[in-house]
């Protein structure tokens, strides 16, 4: 049973079955079948390791063609800040907001105008009163995954406002709609440039019961090539930019987390980091904190699988954009001090315990012991040659029953092979 | 008797940086076995709070954790100095670890009280000089 539409998928023409990407897999949803990958659904987060691991470029994140969707009369751009960290040289960001415009969208609403928003909102929300601390970031929809699937008791910590993304979408439809009344709903089309496939993914399911607001979510990689042929440097562009700081920050690891003054936050990424400081929240033995950013890609999202510049070099260009912005541009006045109803989110996606064994306890200890007998007769070198990801996950599967009763341990045939042919000697 | 499932590890009490191992391995069983994040979560507390205790104080032990239908068991043992005063060890800040120790965040003599706190029973049978053997039990029928 499963109705999560993934945005990571598989060339089965291109895939050899080399097992890289099994091995690389935070939550050992792939498995090698009859010859190639399969990825399990259920389990698969969308991080997109396996599409940065996979030397055959089999994998790849799902999007749409930005020349697909030109039937939009009104066509917004929604440029995540990890865009303005892809260029070159580049020390205005109006540069690119004007090759946006150059290349066919009728308006730009920057997404790091958004985020300056949600880091006031969050600074107002770490002050209300009975909410659980640390307050985890939801703006990383690998990390808000991971916690539903595999980490129900902290899903009370996660921020339950909407991503900069979405409360971009929404103010940039009302923009659109004040000042061009004659517009009609379906004539405007909202364009998330994305960084990564867990955004796709979000804005293609929700994440509870909230429905994104964005239309079409295209890659950063595809805008990127699009505006490097669009954009002239010869000309200074219309000072546009409605971005600070602040906003361009949130395209790195840290960047959320330092825009809400205050020194008791934690910041880390990488999938595998973040699991492990999951764990630590879990079990109580972190330090007091308030704030607990989590980006699953290395860098935050400059370092998506969308990007096509070196997360570390687009980290260094943000600092070059940034010399010049004010702090932030976007500040909550005395009256706004509050965070509006509609940026809440009202549900969180119910618990799948995707690893659980059967729904019967005493059934469930029985297929264990029998995993731990199975694993213990195995060699435990995790090589991943009979296509599962460990040995462990290896006796899993064959006592859930995944794969056929009679699959054999490679190394052990072998192993077997070879002293049936020295004692035949 | 009752089937029951047994996890045993080695706590090795050389080494700071893997202290939390066999919690977190114990978690990701339990988690298998479809038990609910609360119970999870207590088991792994009580673990890890008694997986430190041994790392600081006793140089190390094994820790086994049976898994029952109706209840789970942990069980910790070393064969390190002992506790003298166990009423006062249970207090709530009271620690005997080493500045070098409490330089890297432990001994906030929370340790023993988490564990009373996170489980249903407990009991700690020591002696000076010998060692210190914790049986903690949290029930599954609630």
């Amino acid at each position: 049973m499963n109705y999560y539409k993934h945005s990571v998928e598989l060339d089965v023409e291109k895939c050899t079955g080399c097992t890289t990407c099994i091995r690389h897999c935070p939550t050992e949803a792939i498995r090698i079948k009859d010859g190639h990958a399969h990825i399990n659904t259920d389990r698969c987060i969308d991080c997109g390791e396996c599409i940065r691991v996979c030397q055959h470029k089999a994998k790849k994140a799902m999007c749409s063609k930005f020349e697909h969707y030109l039937h939009y009369k009104w066509k917004i751009a929604l440029p995540a800040p990890a865009l303005f960290g892809q260029f070159d040289g580049l020390e205005d960001i109006n540069y690119v907001i004007q090759g946006l415009h150059d290349i066919g969208f009728d308006d730009v609403f920057e997404v790091a105008k958004a985020a300056e928003l949600v880091s006031a909102y969050t600074r107002l929300y770490l002050k209300m009163e009975g909410i659980k601390k640390p307050v985890i970031s939801s703006a990383c929809p690998v990390i808000s995954r991971l916690i539903a699937l595999r980490f129900p008791y902290l899903k009370d910590n996660v921020m339950p406002l909407l991503p900069p993304m979405e409360v971009a979408a929404i103010l940039a439809r009302a923009k659109a709609k004040k000042e061009h009344p004659e517009l009609k709903d379906e004539d405007i089309g909202i364009f998330f440039i994305s960084p990564c496939a867990a955004k796709v993914s979000y804005i293609r399911n929700g994440y509870g019961d909230y429905k994104s607001n964005i239309n079409v979510v295209v890659s950063l990689s595809e805008i990127y090539f699009l505006l490097v042929s669009a954009m002239k440097k010869d000309k200074t562009p219309q000072q546009e930019t409605e971005a600070g700081v602040i906003g361009i920050g949130w395209a790195t690891s840290g960047g959320e987390a330092s825009a809400l003054f205050n020194d008791r936050y934690l910041a880390a990424d990488g999938i595998e980091n973040c699991i492990k400081i999951l764990d630590q929240i879990e079990n109580g033995n972190i330090p007091q904190l308030e704030f607990v950013e989590l980006n699953a890609c290395i860098g935050g999202c400059v370092g998506g699988v969308m990007t096509i510049e070196n997360p570390f070099i687009a980290k260094t260009r943000l600092q070059t954009v940034r010399r010049y912005m004010p702090v932030s541009r976007n500040h909550l006045s005395a009256e706004e001090q509050f965070v509006p109803e509609e940026y809440f989110l009202n549900t969180f996606p119910s618990y799948t315990p995707i690893n659980r064994l059967s729904n019967n306890l005493g059934e469930s200890m029985r297929m264990m012991s029998r995993i731990q007998q199975i694993r213990q007769s195995l060699p435990g070198i995790d090589c991943g040659a009979c296509g599962s990801p460990t040995c462990r996950a290896f006796a899993e599967d064959l006592v859930r029953g995944k794969i056929s009763p009679d699959s054999k341990c490679v190394v052990l045939e072998s192993q077997q092979n070879k002293n049936d042919t020295e004692e035949r000697q | 008797m009752n089937d029951s499932l047994t996890f045993h590890f080695d706590v090795d009490g050389t080494d700071f940086t893997s202290a939390g191992q066999a919690s977190a391995s114990v978690k990701r069983n339990l988690r298998q076995l479809g038990l609910s994040p609360e119970i999870i979560r207590r088991v792994s507390i009580a673990m890890y709070e008694g997986e430190i205790n041994m790392v600081i104080h006793a140089g190390g032990g094994v820790a086994d954790v049976n898994v029952y239908e109706d209840k789970i068991e942990i069980v910790l043992a070393d064969h390190g100095p002992g506790i003298k005063d166990v009423a006062l060890a249970m207090q709530e800040g009271y620690s005997t670890a080493s500045d070098k120790v409490r330089s890297l965040g432990f001994g906030a003599g929370m340790g023993l009280p988490n564990m009373k706190r996170y489980t249903d029973e407990m009991q700690i049978d020591t002696e000076v000089g010998k060692g210190t053997k914790i049986t903690m039990y949290v029930n599954l029928d609630r």
